[in-house]
């Protein structure tokens, strides 16, 4: 009888992972080019943005929050990335210059996506503001900003190390999928073994529990909702290096992507359930999904179709699931 | 006899909420419900309405065996309730809130207003409730708003009306009106169920009266052959055998004294919710408080524990030192622990498992995780308090009342407290599980621990106590020493004066 949860539990929790492989199989069984080296790279290379943003949203999540602002957010530290690494700042009544070396630019674009969602954080706890609404707000605040930053057209030309970041390799592997598995390992730590990842899950399990066992709610909420911000500031590296260009209108709908990976993964939007390594799963899911559409040369229209349909799938399974529980 | 119960039990996981309750409601009869916090009248109430459509025994209206599997059953048999929280929508008008759901139509399918405020207005006559079918819910007082609700009830051609504390929120004016509205509706044949906690109420209002207590029916009759002092007894109980007391502790030094607290109301700044609230707990004593609902009991622990900060003012001294408390953390770093009463929404956290919800508040002292440790503390305390469960991997949820309070208790004993405070800690819990808490918490006390228990029940108070406040509408009426303690004196503080 426990051996039969254990194992049903365990079903569980692979669920998605089973779907994955299922996925693959059917993938390469119609298409003999989905199993080559090269477009497995490539797979992985087009899901690193995601998965940065939705490590960051799954967090969030977890705490039963949303964070709608990441794909501008995204946009912004991106294009001062990629500003600071071109132009640098002038102070002229210093007769003063700053260069940017791309380490500089990756740092500040780090900053300035935590910076944003502090300020999220902050108007979520300090004014009680639901996070839909001051995510959403952020949301169109630093679209525009970037469209002010950029005036509106691309920067472009930023020289070989940030395109390196985008499109080289490190020991047979693309640097971006190095990046995205770095901060897998470093958010999956986190969240499973620090005393901050139990209180991210105590949060969104009971909030008033977790309170009057002595958490700081508030300090908590801030700090992830920085975090997410920061991981779409890489996010915004990414994106840009990947293209040697900050494109103003970068990274829209990206927040959307970023929450289909976390509920595709298993995380409950309701919070106190799911996890990285599930998200991980949920963003390769939609990755190789959309491969596969590009491979059987379906048009990308009913990609979205698919995709959408993906995603109510994983929630109704997930919902059975509780229910049964 | 109109409405009437056979046998009914209902089970929760880990609690039976009901056990074998079988109780008739007069039609032309105020019958009152009474009970604590916990004793099942809200689990009956959703029987009766419903809500609740799985429980076994059997349920008869005029002799006839139902079965209402949905609350909108049971209305279209006639049994209408009238929550505390009122169920209408407050931008829609007086005539929509009433029709809601069944609209009338008129031949062309289009909404007849007209005759919906007419009907209103009829209604409304009745119950003499003197505003336009069209004035909106929102700009009504609440007394009015309860009268709404009996409109619709009565629109709804309810036979019988269930009332769930519905003057808790109402002016003693508004109480006349409804009392007298009540009145009228039992002399044209209405069953009315009406449920309080406020006697002097019952004994103007009701007919017969049933009294639950931890899911069993303990007494029913007619108000005129009881009294006050008769309903509390069946209410806060005594079936619970008093153990004998050990010789009183040695008495310890002061280690927590507190003066002049008091707490405001959260909407209106003018009530006070405590006041002048002053004692003292020694080293190593249970000092209980003992109060009926509504005494403040629990504000007094949650004002301790730093919920209220904006609104409480008090001088508190541990061991000697100056504190107020403005956060659960700096309460928990001088010490204190709260076990709160509602185990499930304030003290688990139900999907997490026993050794992550014992480290809750302990985990903060090293940033990275310690599995294997955290695993062994939480071991340790399974085996010491006795908790039941294949493993410390269990969630929560999956655990009866007695275990997870008894998680509870060592999530909070593992911050090393010097004073526990607890808020009714065995409600709802079965007796055996109750005697081993008991014993703990004795034992606990011995090794120096101080103790403040917050209870409705007298026998408990009784058994564990070494000292006994009393409260009554949010001040210290009563102070007892085990000794000079009894049922009497006890139950003679706590009614309102």
């Amino acid at each position: 009888m426990k051996n039969l949860t254990l194992n049903n539990q365990l079903l569980k929790k692979s669920q998605s992972l089973i779907a994955l492989f299922i996925l693959c199989l059917l993938i390469a069984i119609l298409s003999d080019k989905f199993l080559s080296t090269a477009n497995l790279w490539n797979v992985l290379r087009q899901i690193s943005v995601n998965v940065c943003i939705a490590v960051g949203m799954t967090l969030v999540v977890l705490m039963a929050g949303i964070d709608l602002s990441v794909g501008s957010v995204l946009a912004l530290s991106g294009a001062i990335c990629a500003g600071l690494i071109k132009f640098g700042i002038a102070f002229e009544s210093m007769d003063l210059f700053v260069g940017f070396t791309v380490l500089g630019g990756i740092l500040a674009a780090m900053l300035v996506g935590g910076l944003l969602g502090l300020f999220n954080g902050w108007v979520i706890t300090r004014f009680v503001v639901p996070p839909f609404v001051a995510t959403l707000a952020m949301l169109t605040i630093a679209r525009g900003l970037t469209m002010l930053y950029t005036k509106g057209i691309p920067i472009s030309n930023l020289g070989p190390g940030l395109e390196y970041i985008g499109s080289g390799w490190l020991i047979g592997i693309p640097v971006p999928v190095w990046i995205s598995m770095f901060v897998v390992l470093i958010f999956v730590f986190i969240s499973k073994r620090t005393a901050f990842g139990r209180y991210i899950y105590a949060i969104g399990g009971n909030e008033k529990a977790a309170f009057l066992s002595g958490i700081n709610i508030n300090r908590i909420k801030l700090a992830v909702y920085g975090l997410a911000g920061m991981l779409a500031g890489v996010g915004g590296v990414l994106v840009t290096a990947r293209l040697n260009s900050a494109q103003p209108n970068a990274g829209m709908t990206y927040e959307l992507d970023a929450i289909a990976a976390v509920v595709i993964g298993g995380t409950s939007l309701s919070g106190g359930v799911g996890s990285v390594t599930g998200t991980v799963i949920g963003a390769a899911i939609i990755g190789v999904l959309n491969n596969g559409l590009v491979l059987l040369d379906v048009s990308p229209f009913w990609q979205q179709v698919a995709k959408g349909i993906v995603i109510l799938f994983a929630v109704i399974i997930d919902k059975m699931n509780r229910n049964e529980a | 006899m109109l409405l009437e119960a056979r046998n009914i039990s209902k089970s929760f996981p880990g609690v039976k909420a009901l056990s074998a309750v079988s109780l008739g409601f007069h039609s032309g009869k105020v019958n009152a419900i009474l009970g604590e916090n916990g004793a099942g009248k809200s689990t009956l109430l959703k029987i009766l309405t419903g809500e609740y459509p799985s429980y076994e025994g059997s349920i008869y209206l005029d002799n006839q065996p139902v079965r209402f599997a949905t609350v909108r059953e049971a209305q279209n048999a006639g049994i209408v309730i009238i929550h505390q929280e009122l169920n209408l929508i407050p931008q829609l008008t007086v005539a929509e809130n009433l029709f809601l759901g069944r609209e009338l139509n008129t031949v062309l399918g289009i909404m007849d207003t007209v005759k919906m405020n007419r009907q209103t207005q009829e209604v409304l006559e009745k119950i003499k409730l003197d505003i336009p079918p069209q004035t909106r819910v929102r700009s009504l007082k609440v007394g009015e708003q309860q009268l709404v609700e009996i409109a619709k009830a009565l629109l709804a051609d309810a036979s019988v009306i269930l009332m769930d504390e519905p003057t808790s929120a109402l002016s003693d004016t508004e109480i006349e009106n409804l009392h007298r509205i009540i009145r009228e509706l039992k002399d044209e044949g209405k069953t009315i169920v009406y449920i309080s906690h406020k006697m002097d109420e019952l004994f103007r209002i009701a007919d017969h009266y049933t009294v639950l207590r931890d899911g069993i029916m303990v007494g029913a009759g007619k108000m005129v052959d009881t009294t006050e002092h008769e309903l509390i007894r069946l209410m806060v109980g005594r079936e619970v055998k008093i153990l004998p007391k050990e010789a009183a502790l040695k008495q310890g030094k002061v280690v927590f004294q507190v003066a002049d607290l008091s707490l405001q109301h959260p909407y209106d700044r003018n009530r006070m919710v405590l006041r002048d609230i002053s004692f003292a707990l020694h080293k190593g004593e249970i000092l209980g408080v003992f109060g009926l609902m509504g005494a403040g009991r629990t504000e007094l622990l949650e004002t301790l524990f730093g919920l209220h900060p904006a609104r409480s003012s008090y001088r508190l001294h541990i061991e000697g030192k100056d504190c107020y408390f403005k956060s659960p953390q700096a309460a928990i770093r001088h010490g204190l622990a709260f076990a709160t009463e509602d185990r499930k929404s304030e003290g688990l956290i139900l999907g997490m498992d026993i050794a992550e919800n014992i480290g809750l508040p302990t985990v903060m002292q090293s940033s990275v995780l310690h599995p294997a440790k955290e695993k062994k503390i939480a071991r340790s305390y399974v085996e010491r308090l006795m908790i039941k469960t294949p493993s410390v991997s269990q969630l929560c949820r999956n655990l009866s009342g007695g275990n997870q309070q008894k998680v509870v208790l060592a999530k909070w004993l593992s911050t090393q407290p010097r004073i526990l405070m607890m808020d009714e800690p065995t409600r709802g819990i079965d007796i055996k599980a109750k005697q081993e808490l008991y014993e703990l918490m004795k034992n606990l006390a011995s090794t120096g621990m101080s103790i403040l228990l917050v209870s409705s029940e007298i026998p408990e108070i009784l058994t564990l106590s070494d000292r006994i406040l009393v409260m009554s509408e949010g001040r210290i009426t009563g102070y007892f020493t085990a000794d000079e303690a009894d049922e009497d004196k006890l139950l003679k503080a706590a009614l309102p004066a």
